[in-house]
């Protein structure tokens, strides 16, 4: 325990930059999933809503299975099966030919997939919180319906989602560390390595748990002064 | 039972399955969907059994202890289990003859014993979030009543305040279950052979992608039973609420 700065510090002698290139890989992971499951919550939300059955159907198929299935299996699921459907795909284009599929695109494509799913469940109560009267007055006001929804329903929407969502991001940010798994070196593959070569496992965990800590607390941070934000000009009940 | 096996594979193979494959693997899977079963049922009620003193921590204590509970609850929340478990399993053989001492190197020596303790006490931070928050949106009138029938402390939280916060929180207590049964598949990243983890070994043997998907079926199947028993129990609890006030 003695040697703890030597352990952490930077450089060849220690650990400190290798694991903050692995928090690098973790935040770019998680940034790069949070617009993809954005826009996949909002599509599922908007087919949840949907006046087609069809469409209901899907979105409700959707979201059970993606809620339900352990994340660590929608990763594996993605990454292996995402390698045979493509190849099989590519086969009949192009024999010959095959693609490999790299852990950060596998990790990102499951991750979204997930986040789209929980995040439609908040978008979805979002949405049903929503006053008939807005898009009525929209309508009265002559907005086409598509920048009635831009205009007028997305904001609220925004607005009344966003505690749900940063809980949704909290989860995804610690959901980043199952992806070490499929051979990507983020936070979590790194302090593998660094426990491993040093023998000093739990010092290691423990940082990287101090460091997803870190991560966490920041977000806190953010979607409270989001949350203020976008609560400009509203009069709650609550704080 | 020998039969009803052999039945369950014609009707296997009937479907247009693949039959030995199932024969020679589908024991495997049952018996990790065993352990998986068997890591919830021992983690969630133990969990539960450290929440209830966390949340009247928080409640009732004084600053050392309510800022202790706090800093556990951030801990366990805010942190993913991945690397929980990885510090409990890997990062406790650091100090065997210090567990060795204490008489408890059996616990931390075994994969699947580290795994029940991270998970208890994880689902303890979460639990314990959810009992207080139920006990706090209790109204101030059930606290008053108690103690004008002249109850202690114990025999208020005992009595009043916990049943009802309970019942109040069945709901998020039913998606912590939920949430707890998908968590339990991390077991299989430290060598405990659970539902995740015997499907990737039978998927490692035989390349078969279908395995992962039977296990996908399987997993959909527990938490979609556990949503159902706790709306079930929710209606029930709730109608004798109802009837009481």
């Amino acid at each position: 325990m003695e040697n703890l700065p030597t352990l952490l510090s930077f450089g060849a002698a220690g650990w400190g930059d290798e694991l903050l290139a692995g928090v690098g890989v973790t935040l770019a992971l998680a940034l790069a999933t949070l617009p993809l499951g954005l826009g996949l919550g909002l599509a599922v939300t908007l087919a949840k809503a949907s006046r087609r059955r069809s469409l209901r159907a899907f979105g409700e198929a959707y979201t059970t299975v993606f809620r339900g299935l352990p994340e660590l299996l929608t990763i594996v699921v993605v990454y292996y099966g995402g390698q045979i459907l493509l190849n099989a795909a590519l086969a009949r284009i192009a024999p010959g030919t095959s693609v490999q599929i790299g852990g950060f695109a596998a990790g990102v494509a499951a991750l979204a997939l997930v986040f789209g799913a929980f995040a439609s469940e908040a978008m979805l109560g979002a949405l049903h919180g929503l006053p008939r009267g807005q898009m009525e007055a929209a309508a009265a006001l002559g907005l086409p319906p598509s920048t009635a929804f831009r205009l007028v329903a997305l904001p609220q929407l925004w607005r009344l989602a966003l505690p749900g969502l940063s809980n949704c991001w909290l989860v995804l940010l610690k959901d980043t560390s199952l992806v070490s798994v499929i051979a990507l070196t983020d936070l979590m593959r790194q302090t593998t390595v660094a426990a491993g070569a040093t023998k000093q496992p739990f010092i290691f965990y423990l940082v990287a748990c101090l460091a997803y800590l870190a991560l966490s607390l920041l977000s806190g941070r953010v979607s409270d002064w989001l949350q203020r934000r976008a609560d400009r000009g509203m009069a709650t009940a609550g704080r | 039972m020998e039969a009803l096996g052999q039945a369950f594979l014609a009707v296997w193979g009937a479907l247009g399955f693949d039959v030995d494959l199932m024969a020679r693997y589908g024991p495997r899977l049952l018996s990790g969907l065993g352990v998986t079963l068997e890591i919830v049922a021992l983690a969630a009620p133990l969990g539960c059994a450290l929440a209830i003193p966390l949340a009247v921590c928080r409640l009732e204590g004084g600053p050392i202890a309510r800022n202790l509970a706090l800093g556990f609850s951030t801990f366990f929340r805010g942190t993913p289990l991945l690397a929980q478990t990885f510090l409990v399993y890997y990062g406790a053989g650091q100090f065997r003859s210090a567990f060795e001492t204490i008489g408890l190197w059996w616990l931390v020596r075994d994969a699947f014993w580290c795994v029940i303790l991270t998970f208890t006490l994880n689902t303890a931070a979460y639990q314990s979030e959810i009992i207080r928050g139920g006990v706090r949106a209790l109204p101030a009138g059930q606290r008053e009543a108690a103690s004008a029938l002249g109850l202690g402390p114990f025999a208020l939280y005992a009595r009043v305040l916990l049943p009802q916060a309970l019942i109040g929180g069945l709901r998020p207590l039913g998606n912590e279950l939920v949430l707890l049964v998908k968590a339990s598949s991390i077991a299989s990243a430290v060598t405990v052979f659970d539902l995740l983890g015997a499907t990737r070994y039978v998927y490692g043997r035989t390349l078969d992608f279908s395995v992962y998907l039977w296990a996908a079926l399987l997993y959909l199947a527990l938490v979609e039973i556990i949503r159902r028993a706790v709306n079930a129990i929710e209606r029930r609890a709730g109608r004798r609420f109802a009837a009481v006030s």
